[in-house]
């Protein structure tokens, strides 16, 4: 009996394996992609990237422009992800399994966030360039969109982890409504809501460069000019001004992590 | 007169083997009730049921002089205020301190705007300070839950009902999570409440012998079925037996294991 077990747990192991192995080699003929030259092209494109692609002493007097640029952008994905968050946690409230006022409320939620999440990014930084153009506000609703969608799912997740046990008792009280959200949902789950708040600003500030190059504003845009200008200089300096300032968001976002939970 | 009256309380959870068959029983005011049988037994959803955490399929549950079963939202939770509830795995807010997490209790009373502020009135503060003082927390006032040992969580959950100043308090396991010493101290507490304080308890216990010394009747349910109601002496071995069968024809079978252990 036990011997079968491990054999099973062997032979699915194997024939995982197996199927990864043939997906992988399957795809690679049918987009005909030859692993050989695509090492070799990685190791061209680190050697031109080493040859031109760093910051130079003319690309610094740009930094003070790069600077403002950098500034709008985090504050655009800042204010994008807040303001995500407040209509998600309204959403997760309606949504979770154990505060819903009515089953299809769930099923409401659940359909919302997926649809907002599926959609990609750039994709919905596309459509809403047509309404907005060229503008900060086509990247502040494509962060909105693409952020309303991931916290409402991750709230309403949350709140059914952390919040079931004391809300049975709160109704168990008596107690309306509205109490048993603001006095054992939102406390017991806050620590959880923040921390997915903080990595929705890190991943957005990210994200809000791409965004950028495709609605030409902040931080993005600044790389795509400076990049299609051949100032490869100042175009590196963007990119390691904008690895420097999430790393400074993470830690700063780790240590409040730390404080609050 | 009875503060508590099953009549006929059937629950189906869906399915064709039901959680409760036809449940009969009245509990008088002062009394101590434990209620024993096996896991998946029916204990939690009888307790549930009397509060209405869980609705019951037919039958009819009155609770002093009142049908419990036919009430509108508002005089239900009229009801619950006045049925504290004590549960297995405590069920606090675990960042709140514990005088917070006792003032819960008052929560049923408030208006929804008060609640949601989780404003209280010194005499509540007062009440509630003195019951924490009763169960011996003084020390720990303002400390989180989350701090606390699973004996001293327990006793915050009887805060919080006792709080409510509740004519009846629901125990669902309360000392099933908890160690031998923490077990005894919380049984000696409820005992005291009803003896010292005149309350109403019933208690789902799995623990035959602690069901035994602390309670003054003993229901033991088996398969959603009542199978004894009497005092702690009636309940012979045979009996004990008989609750915690599986199939009938166990039941020899049962006790042979109950002595050996």
């Amino acid at each position: 009996m036990q011997a079968d077990v491990f054999t099973r747990r062997r032979n699915n192991a194997l024939i995982f394996f197996a199927l990864l192995a043939i997906l992988t080699a399957g795809s690679m003929i049918i987009t005909q992609f030859n692993v050989l030259k695509g090492g070799a092209s990685i190791a061209k494109a680190l050697l031109w990237g080493a040859a031109n692609f760093y910051p130079d002493a003319g690309s610094i007097t740009k930094l003070p422009d790069i600077l403002v640029k950098l500034w709008e952008t985090v504050l655009m994905s800042i204010a994008a992800t807040t303001v995500a968050a407040v209509f998600s946690l309204l959403l997760a409230v309606a949504g979770s399994r154990t505060t819903r006022i009515h089953r299809s409320f769930t099923v409401i939620t659940r359909g919302i966030a997926s649809f907002f999440r599926n959609v990609p990014l750039v994709a919905w930084a596309m459509i809403l360039m047509l309404a907005f153009s060229q503008s900060s506000l086509t990247g502040f609703l494509a962060l909105f969109f693409g952020s309303l969608g991931f916290l409402t799912r991750a709230f309403m997740e949350t709140i059914d982890e952390v919040g079931a046990n004391a809300v049975e008792a709160l109704k168990s009280t008596g107690a309306a409504y509205f109490p048993v959200i603001f006095q054992a949902v939102l406390p017991a789950s806050m620590p959880q809501v923040v921390s997915w708040l903080l990595f929705m600003v890190e991943t957005n500030i990210r994200d809000a460069t791409l965004v950028g190059l495709l609605t030409g504003t902040g931080i993005g845009f600044s790389f795509d000019v400076y990049y299609k200008a051949f100032n490869y200089h100042a175009a590196s300096l963007v990119v390691l001004v904008i690895v420097i300032t999430v790393l400074i968001v993470e830690t700063v976002s780790n240590g409040v992590r730390r404080v609050i939970l | 007169m009875a503060l508590l009256e099953l009549k006929n309380v059937t629950k189906y959870y869906g399915g064709t083997t039901p959680a409760l068959a036809e449940v009969n029983f009245s509990v008088n005011e002062g009394e101590f009730v434990a209620i024993i049988g096996a896991s998946g037994s029916g204990k939690s959803t009888l307790l549930r049921c009397i509060n209405r955490m869980v609705e019951i399929t037919s039958g009819e549950i009155s609770f002093g002089g009142v049908v419990v079963s036919k009430l509108g939202k508002k005089d239900l939770r009229q009801v619950r205020t006045k049925i504290g509830m004590i549960f297995q795995q405590f069920n606090l807010v675990d960042r709140m301190s514990v005088i917070e997490n006792a003032l819960h209790g008052r929560l049923g009373y408030k208006s929804t705007l008060a609640g949601v502020l989780g404003r209280y009135t010194n005499e509540e503060k007062w009440q509630a300070l003195r019951v924490i003082q009763m169960l011996g927390l003084d020390q720990q006032v303002d400390q989180r839950c989350d701090s606390l040992s699973g004996g001293q969580k327990q006793r915050v959950g009887i805060a919080r009902a006792l709080v409510q100043n509740p004519k009846l308090i629901l125990c669902d396991e309360p000392i099933a999570s908890l160690d031998p010493r923490s077990a005894k101290i919380i049984m000696d507490h409820l005992r005291s409440i009803c003896t010292d304080i005149g309350m109403t308890l019933v208690i789902s216990l799995h623990q035959v012998d602690i069901a035994l010394k602390y309670t003054d009747r003993i229901i033991g349910l088996n398969r959603g079925t009542v199978v004894f109601d009497g005092p702690p002496g009636e309940l012979t071995s045979q009996r004990s037996a008989e609750i915690y069968a599986r199939e009938p024809k166990d039941v020899n079978l049962d006790l042979g294991e109950r002595n050996a252990s």
